[in-house]
């Protein structure tokens, strides 16, 4: 791999890390908060109750938050080793976050179709999701030499 | 040394989460609330609708002091722990309930908070109160909840036309809004909150009645009751 295209998936991985440090702290307070059992409160859309107590928010009894956390934090551990030079890492990831880019398109879709009701950390937890999913691809046309 | 950097990283990251993890789950055990010493409410708390809805002596040594949303489902939930606990403690638990409607995510949760107080004026309101909890999932969705708690107040046996009356008006919008400014001054940002003689508990110790029950139990012996 060339200098400048080493440097630039250093660049974009760094970036994947701090995105996915996001989604794990966004993923964390759900999963706290669902096995509380508190109702969430939205501060800027009005679903939260509605889409994080229906039966979409809990995958064989496990909370759907917790499994998004621990995503978000494989995630966040292999950008920061390909950041730090461990490349043959960067199929794994880019396995992992299509499964994420998945799952939140799918989420999306039952929040607007199904559940009539939008929480705002699922929202944000799809908008990094699918961040993460254009740094896999911008660094893949790069390397490219596209 | 930096071979061994990302390592630390997700070490230092999985560390932190860990922590997060156990601070809000070790702050939820019953038994590190309940050997605390019971902490009393600022001075200048507000008091909440006066006179609160309450079951139970006055003169009770635990005052169980709910903040609740008829349309929350935890809430809904809540409501056979509390009425069982209020027959077995009878005499050393009073109940108090105090609205907090969460409608910015509860389409039909401030009018159901209306319902009840409306009821309070004709004496009906714990009536009301389980009505609205027990019949939730028939009105929570139901664009028509007004006329639905109309039908409840009729089969609760309650004048109609001052049912409806009262619950458009602005005594009752008032004591909603006097137990909300508790809420605030305390810190409820969520439904269910209970308070055992000022002292918030985690939702942990009330969703299930032997939780709360050693809860209670435990305030008791600190009381030497």
């Amino acid at each position: 791999m060339s200098r400048g295209k080493f440097a630039s998936t250093t660049i974009l991985y760094t970036i994947a890390a701090v995105v996915s440090l996001a989604g794990l702290l966004d993923a964390l307070y759900l999963t706290i908060e669902h096995l509380q059992g508190r109702s969430v409160r939205c501060t800027v859309t009005s679903g939260c109750s509605e889409v994080l107590g229906s039966s979409y928010a809990v995958l064989g009894g496990v909370p759907l938050a917790a499994v998004g956390a621990i995503a978000y934090f494989l995630v966040f551990s292999l950008a920061t080793l390909i950041a730090f030079g461990r490349t043959r890492l960067k199929n794994f990831l880019a396995v992992i976050v299509a499964l994420m880019c998945a799952t939140s398109l799918w989420l999306l879709y039952v929040q607007a179709f199904v559940l009539k009701a939008f929480c705002q950390y699922c929202l944000l937890s799809a908008v990094l999701s699918l961040t993460l999913g254009v740094i896999v691809v911008v660094n893949r046309i790069m390397n490219k030499g596209v | 040394m930096k071979r061994y950097l990302p390592f630390i990283i997700i070490a230092a990251v999985l560390a932190a989460v860990a922590l997060i993890v156990l601070l809000a789950g070790g702050s939820s055990t019953p038994t590190s609330n309940t050997n605390q010493n019971l902490l009393n409410i600022p001075y200048r708390t507000p008091t909440g609708a006066e006179p609160p809805h309450a079951h139970g002596s006055p003169n009770a040594p635990i005052i169980l002091e709910e903040f609740g949303d008829f349309q929350c489902p935890p809430c809904r939930l809540l409501h056979p722990v509390l009425k069982q606990i209020e027959a077995d403690y009878d005499g050393r638990v009073r109940v108090i309930f105090r609205q907090f409607p969460l409608s910015d995510m509860h389409a039909n949760a401030l009018q159901a908070a209306r319902a009840a107080e409306a009821a309070a004026m004709q004496d009906r309101f714990w009536e009301m109160h389980n009505q609205l909890y027990e019949k939730q999932d028939e009105w929570k969705a139901a664009p028509n909840a007004r006329a639905m708690f109309i039908d409840y107040a009729r089969s609760l046996g309650m004048d109609r036309d001052k049912f409806t009356r009262d619950m458009d008006g602005e005594a009752v919008y008032n004591r909603i809004i006097a137990d909300g400014q508790r809420a605030h001054a305390l810190g409820v940002n969520g439904t269910p909150t209970v308070f055992l003689n000022n002292r918030e508990l985690q939702y942990d110790d009330i969703r299930v009645s032997s939780r709360l029950r050693s809860v209670i139990d435990a305030a008791l012996r600190q009381k030497g009751l």
